[in-house]
């Protein structure tokens, strides 16, 4: 095992060409940032979450990690090795490694294929025919908790959960080092989410698979990730270790997005901290902090200059005044 | 005055297969005044509910028995198109999931808020006047303009607004709310729920809330249901039900909710098995099949054991389950 991080991305960015001519002629910006200088490190065997509002840019990072979506800045090493540039042939192979699980279970899988062509569709495209197919799918399918009738299915035929299921097995047949996984529990039931993270859970141990999972439920992020970094805008506001960012968050809008998770406890009482406006247009990105219109401390400093990333315990973050690193968020408000 | 009463409602569709039995005895009340939650997963039942109260189950659907009585007259199990035309979207309003499909792309959102106050026979002015009234009551900033303008040019969390703006604008007694979080982030749910607890009050309204997140349930309704493969299996206060849960399957649905979990887990709580065929439903209660405490009287029906008051579960052991007995 090598000191390099499996994954190690800085200074990404994502661009993307908006409005046509027209716009350019008008004098509009006709570019915009979606993911505006992003660094951080994956290690073997870590869960990083990517939370964050829509639009945050989640979804764009993880594509532009897969190579589904060209990079306009930065680096992105995978095991040492600069994915940037790589031409399609040569991003095949590192494919193998690195996997992608889409956000809508159902959508994700071809309605055309039964399930065993689905499980043996990643083995064909990588050249492996060789090995018995029929076996294989029954391992994948005995590996994500499914009868091996399930072969014949076709998605239609699927529950959301077991279509996850296969979308689960898909990613993890051909024994990839990483999983990129969009939203894996959205749309799901609680109870088919339990068994779902604690499929992702067991192959993660069993496999020591790295995961990068972007999602927007923070109950879900506490359950699976090790780290998580909280989006705005494209950027990272605050990165650190899930657990002690649940302890106490730093960033304004970390407390607020926790802040903001219903409880099922009738008799609870709520210290939300509201976010008041809409998100900016990332058209029109604010000056300074860019997350000052909408915080609720800040300052003139916020509004003209932009923060300088700092560190607070374990957690990475751009914000002038952090929340006390001592105290959780709603006893921050309660004494201010 | 109990708004909607729903008393031992049974959906069946006819299917190539056989009659899938979608809701069996389902008992409701809708109080006035009250946001009464109904939760459950998917396939129990919960948009046949809706349907069947809104007249819009599909062709191969009909109610086999029971009656939905709404504001103790009309059973709206039996009222014909006509009647059914003169209560939705004016006594009974609806917002759904998809806030982007609930409203008409290429229509001003000035113009269809007009349009729904059609049979209110006011003037253009007037419908124009209540509809800026009712955007400035779900908070969407300067009205009088954005009148003018189409969905497009809203947000997600703003365009659910509207939805919501536009249903009420009728004042409704009745406003069925299905899943009209559930598409929004964390921060847009909050201020949504905020919202419907507020116009709620304002405008004296009963909402029946459809949803399969716990804690917004918690959060917004006085009283729930809790549905399993098409039955009530368990309904009473929200309180009641969350700190006193008396059917196994609620409790496991409680306990599922990762939410209540304050540290990690090594691994989270499931409720092992599947739903039961519904074209094809065992004798008697149709949770035994995944129940720890299923004997040989759960193989026949189980009675509404009443707990208290307001609180009933479909479950021969629901008086004896609890330590904490009430």
């Amino acid at each position: 095992m090598t000191a390099e991080p499996l994954l190690s991305v800085s200074d990404l960015q994502v661009r993307f060409r908006i409005g046509g001519m027209m716009s350019a002629l008008a004098g509009r910006r006709t570019e915009i940032d979606a993911v505006a200088g992003v660094g951080f490190t994956l290690e073997r065997g870590q869960t990083l979450a990517l939370v964050g509002e829509s639009g945050s840019g989640k979804t764009t990072l993880a594509r532009a990690v897969n190579g589904l979506q060209p990079v306009a800045g930065g680096s992105i090493r995978f095991e040492g090795r600069e994915t940037r540039d790589l031409t399609k042939a040569e991003w095949k192979p590192l494919r193998r490694k690195m996997s992608m699980m889409f956000q809508d279970p159902v959508g994700s899988l071809s309605p055309r294929l039964s399930v065993r062509s689905l499980l043996a569709e990643p083995f064909a495209i990588h050249g492996l025919s060789g090995r018995s197919l029929e076996a294989e799918v029954e391992r994948l399918l005995a590996l994500v908790g499914l009868p091996r009738d399930f072969a014949d299915r076709y998605p239609h035929q699927l529950s959301g959960g077991q279509a996850r299921r296969v979308g689960v097995a898909r990613a993890v047949a051909l024994d990839p080092v990483l999983i990129v996984a969009d939203e894996p529990t959205a749309g799901l039931d609680v109870s088919i989410q339990g068994e779902v993270l604690n499929l992702l859970n067991d192959l993660r141990d069993r496999m020591g698979l790295s995961m990068l999972i972007i999602t927007h439920n923070l109950h879900v992020v506490r359950q699976i990730a090790d780290r998580m970094a909280v989006m705005y805008l494209g950027r990272f506001v605050e990165e650190g270790e899930t657990e002690a960012i649940f302890q106490a968050p730093h960033h304004p809008y970390t407390a607020a997005l926790l802040s903001a998770n219903p409880e099922p406890d009738p008799d609870k009482v709520h210290n939300r901290i509201a976010l008041p406006a809409e998100v900016p247009s990332l058209l029109d990105r604010p000056a300074g902090c860019e997350f000052h219109t909408r915080c609720l401390f800040a300052q003139d400093v916020c509004r003209t200059q932009a923060p300088a990333p700092s560190v607070a315990g374990s957690s990475r973050l751009t914000c002038h005044f952090p929340l006390n690193a001592g105290l959780s968020a709603a006893q921050t408000i309660a004494a201010s | 005055m109990t708004v909607l009463d729903i008393k031992d409602l049974s959906v069946d569709f006819a299917t190539e297969t056989g009659t899938l039995q979608a809701l069996r005895k389902v008992n409701l009340e809708v109080p006035s005044n009250r946001i009464v939650g109904v939760v459950g997963e998917s396939g129990c039942g919960k948009s046949t509910l809706i349907n069947a109260i809104l007249g819009l189950l599909a062709d191969n659907g009909s109610v086999t028995s029971g009656q939905i009585l709404f504001e103790g007259e009309s059973d709206l199990a039996r009222l014909d198109g006509d009647g059914m035309r003169a209560l939705r979207g004016q006594r009974i309003a609806t917002v759904f999931q998809d806030p982007m499909g609930a409203l008409n792309p290429v229509l001003s959102v000035g113009k269809q808020m007009r349009d729904i106050q059609y049979r209110s026979g006011r003037s253009r002015k007037e419908k124009d006047a209540l509809s800026i009234e009712m955007l400035r009551k779900v908070r969407i900033p300067d009205p009088e303009r954005r009148l003018a303008q189409f969905p497009h040019e809203f947000s997600g969390g703003m365009k659910q607004r509207i939805a919501i703006a536009m249903a009420l604008l009728m004042r409704p007694s009745l406003l069925i709310a299905d899943e009209p979080t559930t598409a929004l982030d964390a921060t847009l749910e909050v201020a949504i729920i905020e919202l419907l607890k507020d116009l709620q009050k304002q405008i004296g309204c009963s909402v029946l809330f459809i949803s399969h997140h716990l804690g917004v349930i918690a959060e917004l309704c006085d009283e729930m249901i809790v549905m399993y493969a098409g039955e009530v299996v368990e309904r009473g206060s929200t309180r009641d039900i969350f700190h006193n849960p008396r059917h196994p399957y609620t409790r496991k649905l409680l306990a599922c909710d990762p939410a209540r979990l304050s540290r990690r887990e090594p691994r989270l709580p499931t409720i092992p098995g599947t739903l039961p065929d519904l074209r094809n439903r065992p004798k008697g209660c149709v949770f035994q099949a995944r129940c720890e405490l299923a004997d040989d009287v759960c193989s026949k029906m189980p009675p509404d054991t009443v707990l208290s008051a307001s609180h009933v579960a479909r479950c021969w052991h629901a008086g004896e389950t609890a330590g904490a007995a009430a």
